[in-house]
């Protein structure tokens, strides 16, 4: 029986795609773990991988097709003695008969015909069997983590329930190096044992580890810092929070700063980027996040959108968004993706910071405390409030200038806030 | 003479002292043992050995009871109390032997004496009224627990007893009042019912074996009352007064008042840590309730002082010590990859009859946690090899996380289940699911099928109901 590979989904929301290029011809020997198509997405172009192994009888779609729904028949493996005429039936799509193998029932039999997997890209370690629990398993399944980018804690490696729960899904191309980097220095070594505690890296703190050594690894960070005076703010704040009292209205410094992110980075299309490699994926929308501190970590929800939204939608959400965060209680699609970050620690006093890029984002915003600082108006000093940003820039994406361009916008917006309401 | 020193330790010989010594000595440490009494512990000496045996004892004499049944004739049955007794002391003499040649084998050395903190990485022991002392660079404190007593309570070694005394009686007496049904009194009672005695259990809280699954307690407790156990629920004694025939007791049972008389009384209200005369506050040792404080490596705060098992608190259990000692000893020697304790994973064994066993969340903590659950239940009637072992009373109860299938709890009252709970222990440590479950060959006929129908009844695909 022919066996019909099927457009797959690379993420629970994708509907269709486009098939950019075949990596086998018809006539190829597949093996199970072969790659034999890319596809992509307005996300991410993915791998996909052969589960079964046999013979290309028939490519069904062809090279550079758009718009190719879920689950429609894309190829046909022809196993050991059948020939391409079998495969004909099969020509013509058949309406897809499994659903996405994430939401067929608990038990583990595999629907027949979900014969491709996405390849979580170059994430799968060379040399075979990832050796996870069957409940470790079955949670990174539901929750869509790719096993492959999970350090195990369990005997000799193995991934076990605690390494899963509250791991990230794995974002389509950002994943990096399968394990959690292991730095080249044993700190051990250095100290007298019984001198310290020894506190074992929970999920979080690992996937924090592999993703921003991986960051500064490979990401080409610059800075870019810049004084804002914030006393016009902080007037028209206190205005709207007082005339917002009743229905609720209590916005933050923050939420003026994602949402003049959110519109600096639609005035300077530009720098609302990500570096995928071989291409800039220049975004839509403003989907800007936000650090949240937990305990034990942090994670980076996202305001999507961020440029449609107003003050008091943006101040909402983001409570929301905070509040979910510290209990983990987040789905992966509300911490991944976005384009650009606000990190503030001026309720710290912290005057001014440098940060770490979120990857697969570009850009990431450092924000100090406001506080009263003399300033030069007309050659007269004068004290005002005065905020330190800094930007970090992903310099394979957003040139200097560029970056400057957009830190200008930010600044123009939140010194003179009613311009955010044009 | 220059004193000894030692990599490691340990202030006890008990099922967690021992154990964490042999592993140190085998990861390489020089270590040493300090006991004050005799090797192996309450366990081995005073607890779970010694009540085996003489429950095992109430079990074939039990049986026998019912030879016409299997088609046996048995005339004349009676039993010699002392002989029941001899065999158990015989049961832990052989068992102490063991592990004082275990010690030897692992080049543990023992040491004689009552051993305390007394300074940093110093232990003084006191034997014979004579004081020395050692050094050791890490100190692992396993001195165990003892029953705990209440003010009017307090075993007197003659119609007063704690487990000591009852392990030991110089005959059966006719009439027995025990105080609290955990699993120390449920034996007990157990016991002394199997041998004729009149039993009334007295438990402070609404059902017995109060740490179990409501459902296994109700069924147990179901078993005891048809046995003529007198179970008194959410009741207290509130007054004993001794005569020289045994006691007279008044029990508060749920607002009313009863009086009762009993030739002993079993007191089994809880244990305590030994805590005392182990040098813990001069050298800085936090204690609480009558216990050690600890964190999940079981330091106790104090550089290089560790605690565990019934010291440190519950569950107190025999092989949660065993457990801490070797996660300890590895700990200290540096192994890697060690992980805490996870009491969730530690199964728990009741020897009356009909036994229970345990491991993991009842269904109403696992509702509490706020799991959605899926409860599976198999009744002992319905396996081949129950009825045909004439052990139709019991029952086998699993409960799943309904979202994930992981096997969150297993409870199960009946012949042999302490024997069975390892399976469900061992499914619980490798986190399967039901589906790994469910795949899993069950040989027939046993009673281990039971474990499988469990599983599958949760999921609504049980075959032999």
């Amino acid at each position: 029986m022919p066996i019909p590979i099927l457009m797959p989904a690379l993420s629970p929301t994708m509907e269709e795609g486009t098939l950019a290029k075949w990596l086998v011809k018809e006539g190829d020997e597949v093996r199970s773990g072969d790659l034999i198509a890319e596809i992509e997405t307005d996300k991410a172009t993915m791998e996909v991988e052969a589960v079964d192994e046999g013979t290309v009888g028939k490519l069904l779609v062809a090279e550079g097709t758009e718009g190719v729904p879920v689950n429609e028949p894309i190829a046909v493996i022809l196993e050991e003695g059948e020939d391409a005429s079998a495969a004909d039936n099969l020509a013509t799509p058949t309406p897809a008969p499994a659903p996405p193998a994430q939401t067929s029932p608990a038990p583990e039999a595999r629907p027949a015909t979900a014969t491709v997997a996405p390849a979580p890209a170059k994430t799968k370690p060379v040399g075979g069997r990832i050796f996870a629990s069957p409940l470790a398993k079955r949670i990174a399944k539901d929750k869509g983590i790719d096993l492959a980018a999970v350090t195990g804690s369990g005997p000799r490696g193995r991934i076990v329930k605690v390494d899963v729960e509250g791991a990230p899904k794995t974002p389509a191309r950002s994943a990096g190096k399968a394990q959690a980097p292991t730095s080249s220095i044993d700190a051990r070594a250095f100290y007298e044992p019984g001198t310290y505690d020894e506190i074992p890296l929970n999920s979080m703190r690992k996937t924090i580890a592999r993703r921003l050594t991986q960051s500064k690894q490979e990401i080409p960070h610059y800075y870019l810092t810049i004084d804002c005076v914030l006393d016009e703010l902080l007037k028209v704040r206190k205005h709207l929070n007082t005339e917002g009292a009743d229905a609720g209205v209590k916005l933050s410094v923050n939420d003026f700063i994602v949402r003049a992110a959110a519109l600096a980075l639609k005035k300077v299309p530009e720098a609302n980027v990500s570096f995928a490699d071989d291409a800039l994926l220049r975004h839509h929308h403003s989907d800007v996040g936000i650090a949240v501190a937990l305990e034990g970590g942090l994670i980076t929800p996202i305001i999507r959108r961020a440029d449609e939204k107003g003050l008091a939608e943006i101040s909402a959400e983001a409570k929301e968004l905070a509040t979910r965060a510290r209990d983990k209680k987040l789905s992966p699609a509300e911490f991944e993706g976005g384009s650009f970050s606000v990190s503030n620690l001026g309720m710290f006093g912290i005057k001014n910071f440098t940060a770490v890029i979120n990857p697969p984002q570009a850009a990431i915003m450092a924000v100090g405390v406001g506080e009263p600082r003399p300033i030069i108006v007309d050659g007269e000093v004068k004290g005002a409030t005065v905020m330190t940003v800094t930007l970090s820039c992903d310099h394979r994406a957003i040139d200097g200038a560029l970056g400057a361009q957009l830190l200008a916008a930010f600044k123009s917006y939140i010194e003179y806030p009613p311009s955010m309401l044009l | 003479m220059a004193e000894k020193s030692y990599d490691v330790v340990v202030v006890g010989s008990g099922p967690g002292g021992y154990v964490a010594a042999i592993r140190a000595s085998q990861l390489g440490l020089k270590a040493a043992i300090v006991e004050r009494s005799e090797i192996g512990g309450i366990c081995l000496n005073w607890g779970c050995i010694p009540t085996k045996a003489l429950l095992r004892s109430a079990e074939i004499f039990h049986n026998i009871e019912r030879a016409e049944e299997f088609g046996l004739k048995v005339e004349g049955l009676s039993f010699d109390g002392t002989k029941i007794v001899e065999r158990s002391r015989a049961v832990a003499g052989q068992l102490s032997q063991g592990v004082q040649f275990l010690l030897k084998k692992n080049k543990v050395d023992v040491i004689v004496g009552n051993g305390s903190l007394s300074g940093k990485g110093k232990i003084k022991i006191e034997a014979d009224g004579k004081a020395t002392e050692i050094s050791a660079k890490n100190i692992i404190l396993a001195t165990g627990a003892r029953a705990r007593t209440l003010p009017g309570l307090e075993p007197d070694g003659e119609t007063i007893w704690s487990y000591r005394e009852a392990m030991v009686p110089k005959s059966i007496p006719k009439s027995v009042l025990v105080i609290g049904s955990g699993a120390i009194g449920i034996e007990f009672a157990s016991f002394y019912k199997t041998f004729g005695a009149d039993v009334t259990v007295v438990e402070l809280l609404d059902r017995v074996l109060p740490v179990e699954d409501k459902e296994i307690s109700a069924f147990a407790a179901k078993a005891f009352k048809k046995q003529g156990m007198n179970l008194l629920t959410g009741a207290k004694v509130t007054e004993l007064k001794k005569s020289k025939s045994g006691v007279t007791a008044t029990i508060d049972v749920g607002g009313k008042t009863e009086t009762l008389k009993a030739e002993k009384v079993i007191s089994a209200v809880g244990i305590t840590g030994n805590i005392e005369d182990i040098g813990l506050e001069k050298a800085g040792v936090k204690t609480d309730r009558g216990h050690v404080t600890v964190n999940e490596w079981c330091e106790t705060g104090v550089p290089n002082v560790y605690a565990i098992g019934d010291l440190v608190g519950p569950p107190w259990l025999a092989h949660k010590a065993s457990h801490e000692g070797v996660m300890v000893a590895e700990r200290i020697a540096g192994v890697k990859g060690v992980h805490p304790m996870d009491t969730s994973k530690i199964p728990g064994c009741t020897y009356c009859h009909p036994q229970v066993a345990s491991v993991g969340l009842t269904e109403a903590a696992a509702k509490e946690a706020g799991h959605e659950v899926k409860v599976g239940r198999f009744p002992f009637i319905g396996n081949g090899k129950a009825i045909a072992l004439g052990e139709a009373e019991g029952l086998i109860k699993t409960v799943f996380d309904a979202k994930t299938g992981e096997l969150l709890g297993a409870h199960m009252v009946g012949a042999e289940v302490t024997e069975l709970i390892q399976g469900y222990t061992i499914a619980r440590q490798l986190e399967t699911t039901e589906a790994d479950l469910m795949a899993t060959v069950f040989p027939h006929p046993t009673l281990s099928e039971m474990m499988h129908e469990s599983v599958l009844d949760a999921f609504g695909r049980a075959l032999h109901i």
